[in-house]
């Protein structure tokens, strides 16, 4: 029997330059690891810290298998702490979000701590006279996440307490953040509303693998931009498109579109598509928030922030990002072949409300459970998941675009929009967090 | 002009008449139930306003219905290769309101919704709101408005019309 968790010749066995090994995606003793040495020493998106606004608000999480608790203290810093009671280890807070007030109490044996996970109150406490209670871990009341990094409104943390610090591990990719921050008028963004939570049956990688697949959409989602792309040629040419056609089209355009894209690639594993134009650059002009962009930056400015329109920005490996029309996905892992996916609808602060209806027009016709567009991808990875249980082939072509330079350090930068260099670029990534050099055979 | 009959079990047989169509995929009949203006909406939080600026996780015109109806048709459509079957279970329907000037009713029906593809079946619970317009020649749905029990939870694919 093969023990991966002992092996880290056997682990780097399965990434080649161009190809990876169908374990990397059915074996759950992969799957335990990765949460362990790629999960957990990565810096990891939590939340934004719009979804805290108020001191005592909490948002609540679990990344890695590491219940979390996002939570704004009364001095205003949003911390990331550990959701465990000092005591016996009950989580403090069961809601997903809410305001727990001026403390957080323990539901078993009344704790309290104060909003910066500091122990206050123990009933009774006499009973820790002469006990070695106060030099414990008890009496450190919660855990604190030591990493935590808030970036234009969005709280990443990182839960292994050594290893790259945030800049450094998001590297030029955090210019998709920027540019998604900068859409607003006023420089903000809000969480609107609720996510759409989506639970797909498939391995994480495939989703986030997918973000940046432009071979795909013509062929997976023919049968549903396809299909408003058929019903939309009977109408006259001059007949105002809605919305929801202008959303659906673009997703069948040819290869040449995608390609002509073009993709540029980050190290630890980012990528975004989209890098020249994108299926969101042909929306009409909304001409009133066009003013206000320009009014607030100055006509260049507002052009350059504008002018971009990224497709899908990959924060590898817990956060998609498209900047374009202001959504995002948030990737939670919870087997091997189970992955929740969350999609936010995002408010531009100031900006008109024509925005957000687009933002989340879009959320729900492309990225819903109940998205047409949304059961092709997920009816394809799980084609996938199934498709891999096949002996006699045990390999995952990556192959497209592939060329030796790449592996002295020439896969950084921009290349061809349908080359799968940002998926090989990932399993680079992974090969190293997951069997990093020096750990022998 | 002919009056659509508006007797309260007229319209409850309407009800139960706009389910069954969707349960036996009859798509053309269930599409024609719909005004050119109708809504089919299913909201993603519990008392959530209507308005485009949140999300839900349905909130169709009636091109959309049309671009579902016909993406279950296409035969690309890979993820229907298995086909998707439904039922609904419906309690019986309740006039919770009507405005007679307005030639409009409101009713409420409390719902269970079974769908099923590939050896998996689903089970969800709701209420049904129909907003029916009375005037013209036949009954029409303006609005139906589908409060699923669990709509903030973690949903697989949801293909089919609740
Ligand atoms: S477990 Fe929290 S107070 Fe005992
Ligand atoms: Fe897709």
């Amino acid at each position: 029997m093969l023990d991966y968790r002992h092996s880290p010749a056997a682990i780097r066995a399965l990434v080649r330059d161009d190809a990876v090994h169908r374990d990397v995606y059915i074996n759950s003793e992969l799957f335990d690891l990765e949460m362990e040495r790629l999960w957990r020493a990565a810096w990891t998106y939590v939340g934004h810290d719009s979804q805290v606004p108020n001191a005592g608000d909490f948002y609540t999480v679990n990344i890695a298998g590491q219940p979390l608790l996002m939570l704004r203290g009364s001095d205003g810093v949003v911390r990331v702490l550990l959701n465990r009671c000092a005591h016996k280890g009950a989580k403090i807070l069961g809601a997903g979000s809410g305001n727990c007030g001026k403390l957080l109490r323990c539901s078993y044996h009344g704790w309290t701590y104060s909003l910066d996970g500091s122990l206050r109150t123990v009933p009774v406490k006499s009973g820790y006279a002469g006990t070695r209670f106060a030099a414990s871990e008890a009496a450190a009341g919660l855990t604190a996440v030591a990493n935590v990094a808030v970036y234009r409104g969005f709280v990443f943390a990182r839960l292994k307490p050594s290893g790259p610090g945030f800049e450094e591990y998001f590297g030029g990719a955090l210019s998709s953040i920027d540019n998604l921050a900068d859409r607003s008028p006023v420089g903000r963004l809000e969480v609107a509303g609720a996510a759409l939570r989506y639970m797909h049956n498939s391995n994480w990688k495939m989703f986030v693998e997918n973000l940046n697949d432009t071979m795909h959409p013509m062929v997976a989602h023919e049968s549903s931009a396809g299909t408003a792309r058929e019903l939309w040629q009977e109408q006259p040419p001059d007949a105002p498109r809605p919305m929801v056609i202008e959303q659906f089209l673009p997703f069948v355009s040819n290869y040449d579109f995608f390609d002509k894209m073009g993709v540029k690639v980050y190290d630890h594993g980012h990528s975004y598509t989209g890098v020249n134009f994108s299926i969101h650059s042909s929306y009409s002009a909304i001409p009133e928030y066009a003013a206000q962009m320009e009014a607030a930056y100055g006509a260049e400015r507002a052009q350059s922030i504008l002018g971009e329109s990224r497709h899908n920005t990959v924060y590898y490996p817990s956060l998609t990002v498209k900047g374009a029309i202001q959504t995002i996905r948030v990737v939670r892992p919870i087997a091997v072949d189970r992955t929740l996916i969350e999609s936010f609808t995002l408010r531009l602060v100031g900006a008109p409300a024509a925005l957000l209806e687009r933002s989340a027009t879009y959320n729900r016709v492309v990225n819903a459970p109940t998205s047409v567009v949304g059961h092709d991808d997920l009816y394809c990875y799980r084609a996938i998941q199934e498709g891999l249980a096949s002996n006699g082939n045990e390999w995952v072509s990556l192959q497209r675009n592939y060329s030796d330079q790449e592996k002295e350090g020439g896969s950084l930068g921009v290349h061809n929009g349908t080359s799968e260099i940002s998926m090989r670029g990932q399993f680079r990534a992974w090969a190293a967090a997951m069997a990093p050099s020096g750990t022998g055979a | 002009m002919m009056q659509a009959a508006g007797d309260d079990e007229a319209l409850i047989a309407f009800v139960y008449h706009e389910a069954r169509l969707i349960d036996e995929k009859r798509f053309d009949e269930w599409y024609d139930l719909y005004a050119d203006d109708c809504r089919y909406w299913m909201p993603l939080m519990r008392g959530q306003p209507q308005s485009a600026e949140h999300t839900s996780l349905f909130d169709e015109d009636k091109l959309l219905l049309k671009i579902r109806i016909e993406r279950l048709r296409n035969p690309k459509s890979y993820s229907q290769a298995h086909p998707s079957w439904c039922q609904h279970i419906l309690q019986a329907p309740r006039m919770e309101s009507r405005d007679t000037q307005a030639g409009t009713v409101v009713l409420r029906t409390p719902f269970m919704y079974l769908e099923y593809q590939q050896d998996q079946q689903e089970i969800y619970a709701g209420v049904a709101w129909h907003h029916l317009r009375l005037g013209g020649e036949k009954i029409l749905i303006a609005l139906k408005k589908v409060e699923l029990l669990n709509c903030e939870a973690a949903l697989p694919s949801l293909q089919l019309f609740p």
